[in-house]
Parts: structure tokens; sequence; C-alpha cells
């Protein structure tokens, strides 16, 4: 992975020089946000409620045991806002859709259909990576947004059915309201831009360095998956510490 | 893209001393051609020969290890080439766009370089289908298509370009003889009509010489003969003799006892 990062820099400075075209290009920008939103929204509504959910398992019975339950909605808002929110889909979306990305590049590549555009002068960059790109850096902020909600909205369920938490709904969001605060939101939203971009650009590069026939293909969409998830968490942790000192 | 009226008559191509390898393999060992403007070059040669690889440095599409390839006198690697001259690349596999329709496909150069209007495209498009002989396909998916018509639907979407060269990689492979020669015949009509070079790559003895105005035999990354048809036939190397009158011969049955 770390031997191609050059490209992948080189390939994402290109796809930005190419933005003033996006409005060119929006109505295939339309139609991978379309894409994105209709294959992930059910399962990012399912992932991020039970997370809340099983959040509030994990951390409820402790919290009410010490008596200190009314910490609970914050701590379960707090941790779905600014971590698990925007990692977990993040890993979706890169399981999702970037592996898409990469084996519907890396088969254009495989037939020809890229040397194709080529010899007609259309930049591969412009006509592929631009509007995967743009699509992906709003759709999974987006998403990220709903996860955000109905994660509180699955700890919140929990808290009140669980018999060892027993924490009602206006319990929860009263705590979760004194605790998490807008910027905490913007917070998550803005690493799973940063996240986006990285599940984006490295899922269309692994495409377009497909070499071979079908076993190529395997290859590159094995590569984008583990090279965006391993990019990921190591951003992650840089984000989080620039974060920690934005106040 | 230039469109102007100046820019419509065939290019000349010279490829000079070309040479490429691949994993330290040498597939092009210094390759000399001289294409004249407006004429049907074939190359001809087995299987693994570099045709292919020469093709695509023609176009553009490999950079060479060494030597030049010039259009009118100008290296094919020089920027402002792709919007100086038109270039198509037929591809042996046709190479449509898996995920547009036929017509997206044909009209795709005129609608990614906003040349007409969509309505202008459309009339294009069905024009282009129809002088390959495809009609009622503009709203087929390629995979839809038989491999002939893929083929042909190649063909428009180069001639959408208006080209002033075009290349043909194996044009009639996996076609049956009158799929073939329908190809053949469409290679023929369209020099006649623009005047386009072509260079068709191939290992069919009949395209070869039934549409060439010179051939140009390769073996091995290397340029055996280069001629008319007449003088690649009358030609006195055995290579190209065992190449062009190879034949399958049946053993006589033995008899059973």
């Amino acid at each position: 992975m770390f031997e191609n990062i050059g490209e992948i820099i080189l390939l994402f400075w290109r796809t930005l020089l190419a933005l003033p075209l996006a409005w060119r290009q929006r109505q295939k920008i339309f139609d991978q946000f379309f894409e994105i939103g209709n294959a992930s929204l059910l399962m990012v509504c399912i992932l991020s409620f039970f997370i809340g959910g099983v959040l509030s398992l994990q951390t409820g019975p402790l919290l009410t045991e010490k008596s200190l339950g009314s910490y609970l909605g914050g701590i379960v808002g707090y941790s779905v806002c600014r971590e698990l929110a925007p990692i977990m889909m993040s890993i979706l979306i890169a399981g999702r859709i970037g592996s898409a990305m990469a084996a519907e590049i890396g088969s254009m590549r495989v037939y020809q259909e890229i040397d194709a555009l080529r010899t007609m002068n259309i930049n591969p960059i412009h006509y592929l990576v631009l509007p995967r790109l743009i699509a992906m850096a709003v759709a999974l902020p987006m998403l990220v947004v709903i996860a955000i909600l109905v994660g509180w909205f699955g700890g919140a369920v929990v808290a009140e059915g669980n018999n060892h938490i027993s924490i009602s709904f206006q319990a929860f969001y009263s705590s979760l309201r004194q605790f998490v605060e807008p910027k905490d939101v913007a917070n998550g939203v803005f690493k799973s831009f940063c996240f986006a971009l990285i599940i984006g650009v490295v899922s269309c590069h692994q495409g377009l360095m497909t070499i071979g026939g079908p076993r190529g293909i395997g290859r590159s969409v094995t590569k984008a998956v583990v090279n965006s998830i391993v990019l990921i968490v190591i951003f992650d942790y840089i984000l989080t510490r620039v974060l920690l000192l934005v106040k | 893209m230039n469109n102007s009226a100046n820019n419509h008559s065939g290019v000349g191509v010279q490829v000079r001393g070309l040479r490429k390898s691949f994993d330290g393999q040498e597939v092009l060992k210094g390759i000399d051609l001289e294409i004249r403007p407006g004429e049907i070059f074939v190359i001809m040669g087995p299987s693994g020969s570099g045709k292919s690889v020469l093709l695509k440095h023609i176009i553009g599409l490999d950079p060479p290890d060494a030597g030049e390839i010039l259009i009118n006198g100008e290296s094919i690697q020089t920027p402002e080439i792709a919007s100086k001259y038109r270039l198509a690349l037929v591809f042996q596999s046709g190479a449509l766009l898996n995920s547009l329709t036929v017509g997206e496909n044909v009209g795709l150069y005129l609608t990614e370089h906003r040349l007409k209007s969509p309505d202008e495209i459309k009339k294009i498009v069905a024009e282009k289908l129809e002088a390959v002989g495809l009609k009622d396909v503009t709203d087929k998916m390629p995979n839809e298509l038989s491999g002939g018509m893929k083929k042909r639907v190649a063909i428009a979407r180069a001639l959408v370009i208006e080209p002033q060269l075009i290349l043909y990689d194996e044009p009639t492979s996996e076609l049956d003889p009158l799929s073939a020669v329908v190809i053949g015949e469409e290679i023929l009509e369209l020099q006649k009509q623009i005047h386009v070079t072509s260079i068709v790559v191939s290992h069919d003895r009949d395209l070869a010489f039934g549409v060439a105005d010179r051939i140009a035999v390769i073996n091995e990354g290397r340029i055996v003969v280069v001629g008319t048809p007449g003088e690649v036939k009358n030609s006195g190397d055995p290579l190209v003799q065992k190449f062009l009158n190879a034949d399958f011969k049946r053993e006589p049955q033995s008899k059973k006892l």
C-alpha cells in the first residue's frame, strides 16, 4: 500500500484540479450519489441502531450500579457522534461501495474500456474518478448524520427497554443534550468527509491500476477495501489528535 | 478537438526505430514503417509477433522504450496531438463501455466534448449506426449484441470522431466469414468516402489481400517485408511464404485392422 502512496496523492491532486469540470459531470455525480445512498441507507440504519444499542447495553448497567445513570445519554451520544458513527460507517462504505468502485473501474481497465476513453481524448480522471469522489464526499457525511441520529435512538431504546438500565427516553436525551454540542456532531461529520476522500481515491486508484483478468480485478477489490480501512484507522487517530486541539 | 474543414484528409504515419520491452522481453525490436496519407495499410503476422503492441504505440496508448512515431511529422507523444488530429482505434474486443447503451457509446465522444446538442447527437448516432448496417440497436446494451455487431458498433463509434487515422485491431477475429466480408467492405467504403488513413492489424489473409493498398509482415518484433499485396505474395522470404501458404492438411486415415 505505502509504495503507491505517491500515486494515490497524485491521483487526488489531479482530481482536485478537475473540480471546475464537476458541473459537466453532474448527471454521473447524481447517479453515483444515488447508488451510494440507495445501496447503503438500510444497512447504515441497522448498523448504527445496534451500535448505539450495544453501547448502552455495555455501559448502562455499570453506570446505573454506580448511580451514574444520568451520564449514559452523554456517553452514548458523545461516542457515537465523535467516533463510532464516522468510523463504522466509513468501514461499511469502504466494503460496500469502495469495493464496487474498484471492481467497476478495474473491469473497465481489463476490458480496455479505459483505453477506449483515452483514444477518444476523454480523460478517465474526469470521466470516472471525479464523479465518484464528489458523490462519495457528499454521501458519506450525510449517511453519518443519519447514523448518528439512529445510533442515539438505538441507545435510548435499549436504555429504556433493558431492565438493568431502565433510563427513560427523556432522561437519556436530557443527558445527551447536556454533554453533546453541535461541534461534536460537526467533528464526526468532518472526519467522515476525510474518510470519504480516502475511500474514493484509494478505490479508484486500485481500479485504474488493475492488471490481468478476473483474478486481477479480485485482487484490486481486496486491496481497495483493506488499504482504505488501514488508512481510515490511521487518519482517524491523526484527525482525533488534531480535532482535540481545536476547542 | 479541431474540426476545421482543412483537417478532413487522412494523415501520414512514420514509425522510426520503435523498440518496446515488457518484463525484460523485447516485443518490438526496431520497427521502421511509413504509412502514406489515405492508404489502407495492413500489418500481418503470427500471434504474438507484436502487431497489437505496435498498434497501441501508433495511437499513443503505450510509450515506446526507444524510437518515435510521427503523425504528419509530429510526435505522437506531443500533448497537443490528440486535439490536433482525430485518431480512432477499433479494439479487437470492441471495448464498448458496458454500462452505456449502444447509442450512448457511439455518441460518447460528442457528448463528452460537448460538440453537438443532444438532438444532433441522436441524429448522428443513428446515421453512423446505419452506415455500418445496424438499425434498432440504439437502446440495447452491449452485452445484448453478437461479436460482429459489437465490432460494427465500435466502428460506428470511431466514425463519429470523423477520424483522419483509423486503426483496426483484428477486426475480423471471432467473426464468421460473411460478417468478416461485411467488415472488410466497410473498411474499403470508409476509405472511399472520407479518405481516412487506415491501419489494419490482422492475421486474416483474405481480409489483408482484399482491402490492403500495402501490407507489412511482422515476425518476432521485426518487419520482414513491406509492399503491395502482389509484392508480398511474390516475396522470396521463406517465413512470409510459410505464413501465407499455411494450410491445414488432414493425414490420410490408416486402415484399421
